[in-house]
C-alpha cells in the first residue's frame, strides 16, 4: 500500500508523547503535498524542429473550401486519400468520404455513402419524386476550436501553428476519447497501430508546397485548398464569392472547411 | 488487418439501419468501458454508506462500516483494469501522469484515483483498524502476526489519547472522503456529460445521475454482502438491514426522480435528436432500458422497498416476517444491481448506437472471447469479491474475530 | 521522494514536449516526413510538355494527370522502373461520366450501356483532349434528365429552342454562352392566353386574373407542366 511511502523510515515504535506518531504521520502527509507539484506538467523548452528549413509554418493558416454544386460523386478523392496515406482499404476507415443526399418530393431525405463513395455511387433507380439531390464530400474540418484536442488526456493530438490538426501516433494511448468528441465522425482507430487517425490535410505534401491528394485529383475543382487568411489565394476568392456554411456551427468548433451551396439537410 | 475484425465489422455494416458516418461502424467504447463506471460507482456508493455511519452518526448501520470500506477498497483496486485492457496502448498509460492535458476530464482519472486510493480509502482504513491491528499483532502467532504488525506501520501506541486521535482522524478523513467519492464517480459522469458532439451524453444531469445511481448500487451491494455474510456467520442484525434498505429506498427515489427529470426534459424540448433517440430506445435499447433499467431495476425495487422497509417511519408499511423481508431485500438489491449495470450500458453503448448524423442506427455485437469479451468482463466483476475475501481474512470487519481466540480481545469500537 | 518524482519526470517526459504547445513538437516532423505517393500534376510537365500543353487547353484541364494514371511519385523518382498505367477499358470513364441524377445539370454525362456499346471510350475521345468526335446535335445529349421529363409531358412536341434561344457555341463550350430563358408571362401567353393564336386543344387561362402576381414558371414546371 502506498501509504507506507508517506511514512518516515525511522519512526520510533511507540513514544511517551501523546499523539506523536499520529502527528508525525500527518506531517508526512502534508509534506507530501508538493508531490502534486512534481506531477503537474513542466514545460520543457527545446528547439522546435521543422521538416524543411524553408517552410515557415507561421506564414500559413490552412483551410479548405468545398463547392457542393461542383461535386460529381466520382469518389476519386476518397480513393486518392487512401492511396496517399496508406489507409486500410476496408469500408470502416475513412479520412475523407463522399455522401449522397436524395431529397424526395414526399419530404424524406435519404443519405448514402457506399464504401465512402470510393467507387462512385450506384445510379438511383428512379428519378421520380426527387426534389433535390447532390453529393457532399466530408473530411476532418481542422477546427480552430477543436473538441478532439480538448479531450485528449495526454496531448497526443494538437493543432499546429499552421492550422492543421494532427495526431502523434507515437504518443497516443488509444483511449478513443477524441473519436467520441468529434461531431463530424472524422476520426477512427487504426486497426493496426491502435492509435487514433484522421485526415491530416496531407501535411507531408503541404509543407512541400503541394496540395492534399484529394484536392489534387478532384476533376471538377470542387475542393479548394489554401490559406484562410491570405488575401490572394484561391480559397480567399472562394470565400469572397460564395455564401459559406460550415457543418454544425451551433457546436462552436469553428471548422475550417467552408462549404458553398450547402443544403440545410446536410448533417 | 485482423480477419475476424473485418468479419465482425462487415456483419455490423449489414445491420446498420439508415445512414451512419462511415467511421461509425466500429463502436469505440465497448463492454469494458461499461464495466469501469459500474465498478467505480460501487466504490463511491459503498464509501458514502460508510460515511453515513461515521459522519452522520447513523448508529444502526454501524455493523456495515468496516465491511463497506473493505468493499470499496476491493473494487477500487480492480477499477483501473478495464481501462487498461481497453486502451490501444496500455504500456503508454503512464503518460496520463506525465503530461496530463488539464482540459481533459479523462486526464483527471489518474490523480483522482490515486488521491482516493491512497489518501482517502487506505488512510481511513488504516486509522480505523490501527488499534485492532496492534492488539491482533500482540496476540497472534506466525504469518498473521507479521502481516498485522507490518500493517501497523510501527505506530503501536494504543493509549486513550492515541485511540481518540484515530477516531478524530477517521472522522476528518471521512468528511474529506465524501466529496472525494463524489469526485471519483462524478468525473466519470462528466467525461460523458461534457461531450457536446453526442446529444445522448451531453447533459448537465449526467454527472448527478451517475452519482446517485452509484450510491444506489453501492448501498445495494453492501446490503447484499452484509445479508449474505450475516447469514453465513449467523450474526445478522435486522435493524441494520432495515436501515440499509431504507437508505437504499431514499437513494433510489432521488435517482429515479433525476432520471425521470432527464427523460421529461428531453421529451419536452424535443430537440433535433429526439427522433433518432426515440427510435433507438424503442428498437435497440428496449430490453436494456425499458425492461431492465426502468421496470426491473428501478420501479419494482422501489415499490418493494416502499412497502417492505421502514422507510417512512419506525415501522414498515406492511409488516413482513423476517425471513421474507430478507428475501425481498436480497431480491431488490439484485434487481438494482442489474438495473444500474443496465444504466451504464445504456449510457455508454446507447450513446454510440446512433449516428452523429442523426440519421441511422448501428449495432453492438458483444464478443464472448477476447479482451473486450464477455468472459473477461465477468472475471473483472468477480475479481473484487475474491479480493474482498482476502481483505476480510486479513482485516476482519466483524466484532468477534473468528480465527484466533484471544482473551483480552478488544476488536471493534 | 519528491526529488525522485521530479527526476523521473525529467527522464520520462519526451524531450520536445511542451515546446510549441501541449504536445510533442517532434510529432510535427513525424507527420511531415511521410513519403509522397502522388507526385502532383506539376511534376509531369518536365518530361511530358507536349501532352501537358494539349491537356491544359482542353476540357480536362482541371483533371490532374494522376486521376487517370494513378499515383506516380515512384515514376517521377525512377521513371524506367515504374510505368504508369493508362486506363483503357470502358469501366473507367463512366466513374465520372455515367449519368447520375445527383450530378450537376450540364456536366457531360452519358448512359454507359447505350452510348457506343462495346467500343473503348478512347476510340472516339482523346483523353488528353476529350472533344466529342462530333458536336452533339440534340440538347438531350447533355440535358438528358430534362429531355426525358419533357418527353413524357404535354410539352413533348415543343422543341427546346422554342423557349430557349441558344448559340451554336453553347454546344462546344457550354459555359461561355448560356441559353436564354423566357422572361415574361406574355411568352407563355403566346399559346396559353384566352385570345392566343394557337391550337385549340392547348389549355387557356385568363392572363389578367390567373396568378397575376407571379411568372408562370413559379408554379408550373415548364418541362412537365401538368405535374402537381
Amino acid at each position: 500500500m502506498s501509504s507506507e511511502a508517506n511514512r518516515a523510515p525511522n519512526e520510533p515504535e511507540s513514544q511517551p508523547g501523546v499523539s506523536q506518531d499520529r502527528r508525525e504521520f500527518l506531517k508526512q502527509c502534508v509534506a507530501a503535498a508538493p508531490l502534486l507539484l512534481a506531477i503537474l506538467p513542466v514545460a520543457e523548452v527545446a528547439a522546435a524542429s521543422t521538416p524543411d528549413s524553408s517552410y515557415k509554418p507561421e506564414e500559413h493558416y490552412y483551410g479548405m473550401g468545398i463547392d457542393v454544386n461542383k461535386c460529381i460523386g466520382c469518389g476519386r478523392c476518397a480513393d486518392a486519400c487512401k492511396t496517399e496515406n496508406n489507409v486500410p482499404r476496408e469500408p470502416f476507415y475513412f479520412r475523407t468520404w463522399v455522401e449522397r443526399y436524395v431529397l424526395t418530393t414526399e419530404g424524406e431525405t435519404v443519405v448514402t455513402s457506399p464504401d465512402g463513395g470510393i467507387e462512385g455511387f450506384p445510379p438511383s433507380i428512379s428519378e421520380k419524386g426527387i426534389l433535390r439531390t447532390f453529393f457532399v464530400p466530408k473530411l476532418c474540418n481542422h477546427c480552430a476550436n477543436p473538441p478532439c484536442v480538448q479531450v485528449c488526456p495526454v496531448g497526443a493530438t494538437f493543432i499546429t501553428r499552421d492550422g492543421v490538426v494532427l495526431v502523434d501516433k507515437d504518443y497516443c494511448i488509444g483511449c478513443r476519447y477524441c473519436i467520441q468528441a468529434c461531431p463530424y465522425g472524422a476520426r477512427f482507430l487504426h486497426p493496426i497501430t491502435h492509435t487514433a487517425e484522421k485526415c491530416t490535410f496531407c501535411y507531408h505534401r503541404v509543407v512541400q508546397g503541394k496540395v492534399p491528394a484529394c484536392v489534387e485529383v478532384c476533376p471538377t475543382g470542387a475542393r479548394i485548398f489554401g490559406d484562410v487568411k491570405a488575401r490572394s489565394s484561391p480559397l480567399a476568392r472562394f470565400t469572397r464569392f460564395n455564401e459559406i456554411q460550415v457543418l454544425k456551427p451551433q457546436l462552436n468548433t469553428e471548422p475550417k472547411v467552408y462549404y458553398a451551396n450547402l443544403d440545410g439537410e446536410v448533417r | 488487418m485482423p480477419p475476424d475484425l473485418v468479419q465482425q465489422l462487415t456483419n455490423v455494416l449489414h445491420q446498420v439501419s439508415g445512414y451512419i458516418y462511415p467511421n461509425e461502424v466500429e463502436l469505440q467504447w465497448g463492454l469494458l468501458v461499461v464495466v469501469y463506471p459500474y465498478i467505480t460507482g460501487l466504490v463511491a456508493g459503498a464509501f458514502i454508506l460508510a460515511s453515513l455511519e461515521r459522519v452522520f452518526s447513523v448508529k444502526e448501520v454501524e455493523p456495515t462500516y468496516r465491511l463497506a470500506l473493505l468493499t470499496a477498497l476491493a473494487f477500487l483496486l480492480v477499477a483501473p483494469l478495464p481501462l487498461l485492457l481497453h486502451l490501444g496502448h496500455p504500456e503508454r498509460s503512464f503518460e496520463i501522469f506525465l503530461t496530463p492535458n488539464v482540459h481533459s476530464a479523462m486526464a483527471m482519472f489518474g490523480f483522482v484515483y490515486a488521491w482516493y486510493l491512497a489518501v482517502v480509502l487506505q488512510v481511513e482504513i488504516w486509522f480505523d483498524y490501527r488499534k485492532d491491528l496492534v492488539l491482533w499483532a500482540r496476540n497472534e502467532r506466525g504469518l498473521r502476526k507479521w502481516i498485522h504488525l507490518i500493517l501497523t506501520l510501527g505506530a503501536t501506541d494504543i493509549s486513550e489519547q492515541a485511540v481518540e486521535f484515530d477516531r478524530k482522524a477517521v472522522r476528518f478523513i471521512t468528511i474529506i472522503g465524501i466529496p472525494s467519492a463524489f469526485l471519483l464517480h462524478g468525473y466519470v459522469g462528466f467525461i460523458f456529460g461534457s461531450v457536446k458532439a453526442n446529444p445522448w451524453w451531453s447533459s448537465v444531469l449526467i454527472p448527478v445521475v451517475f452519482l446517485f445511481s452509484a450510491m444506489v448500487s453501492g448501498i445495494a451491494l453492501v446490503l447484499m454482502l452484509y445479508l449474505l455474510t450475516g447469514l453465513v456467520r449467523r450474526s445478522l442484525e435486522m435493524t441494520c438491514l432495515d436501515k440499509l434498505a431504507s437508505f437504499l429506498f431514499y437513494a433510489l427515489v432521488v435517482d429515479f426522480s433525476l432520471e425521470i427529470l432527464d427523460f421529461i426534459h428531453r421529451l419536452y424540448e424535443a430537440e433535433e435528436s429526439i427522433k433518432i433517440l426515440g427510435t433507438m430506445i424503442s428498437t435497440r435499447l428496449f430490453l436494456s432500458l425499458v425492461v431492465l433499467q426502468a421496470l426491473a431495476g428501478t420501479v419494482v425495487p422501489l415499490i418493494c422497498l416502499a412497502f417492505v422497509s421502514p422507510a417512512f417511519g419506525k415501522r414498515a408499511l406492511v409488516r413482513f416476517p423476517e425471513e421474507l423481508r430478507r428475501l425481498l431485500y436480497l431480491g431488490s438489491a439484485l434487481l438494482i444491481q442489474i438495473g444500474i449495470f443496465s444504466t451504464r450500458w445504456n449510457v455508454v453503448i446507447g450513446g454510440q448506437l446512433f449516428s452523429k448524423s442523426l440519421r441511422g442506427l448501428t449495432v453492438y455485437k458483444m464478443e464472448l472471447l477476447g479482451l473486450e469479451g464477455f468472459f473477461v468482463s465477468v472475471l473483472l466483476l468477480a475479481a473484487p469479491f475474491f479480493l474482498l475475501y482476502i481483505l476480510v481474512k486479513i482485516l476482519p470487519p466483524w466484532k468477534e474475530v473468528p480465527t484466533t481466540a484471544v482473551p483480552e480481545e478488544a476488536a471493534g469500537d | 521522494m519528491v526529488g525522485t518524482l521530479i527526476g523521473a519526470r525529467h527522464y520520462l517526459v519526451p524531450k520536445t514536449f511542451g515546446a510549441l504547445g501541449h504536445y510533442r513538437a517532434a510529432a510535427i516532423e513525424a507527420n511531415a516526413a511521410k513519403p509522397l505517393v502522388y507526385a502532383g500534376h506539376e511534376a509531369c510537365e518536365m518530361c511530358h510538355p507536349d501532352i501537358v500543353k494539349t491537356h491544359d487547353n482542353a476540357h480536362h484541364r482541371n483533371v490532374a494527370c494522376e486521376v487517370c494514371h494513378g499515383a506516380q511519385a515512384a515514376h517521377v523518382e525512377s521513371p524506367g522502373d515504374h510505368k504508369p498505367p493508362a486506363p483503357r477499358q470502358r469501366t473507367f470513364c463512366p466513374l465520372c461520366h455515367a449519368y447520375d441524377a445527383s450530378r450537376p445539370t450540364g456536366f457531360p454525362q452519358i448512359d454507359p450501356v447505350s452510348h457506343n456499346p462495346g467500343r473503348p471510350c478512347i476510340s472516339c475521345h482523346n483523353p488528353h483532349a476529350p472533344v466529342p468526335p462530333h458536336t452533339p446535335q440534340e440538347c438531350s445529349a447533355c440535358h438528358g434528365e430534362i429531355a426525358r421529363t419533357k418527353a413524357l409531358s404535354q410539352h413533348a412536341a415543343i422543341p427546346c429552342t422554342t423557349c430557349h434561344k441558344v448559340e451554336e457555341r453553347h454546344k462546344i463550350s457550354p459555359l461561355s454562352s448560356t441559353p436564354s430563358k423566357p422572361q415574361t408571362r406574355d411568352f407563355c401567353g403566346q399559346c396559353h392566353s384566352k385570345d392566343a393564336k394557337a391550337a385549340s386543344d392547348i389549355a387557356r387561362v385568363d392572363m389578367s386574373t390567373h396568378g397575376e402576381r407571379y411568372v408562370c414558371w413559379q408554379c408550373h414546371y415548364a418541362h412537365s407542366p401538368e405535374a402537381q
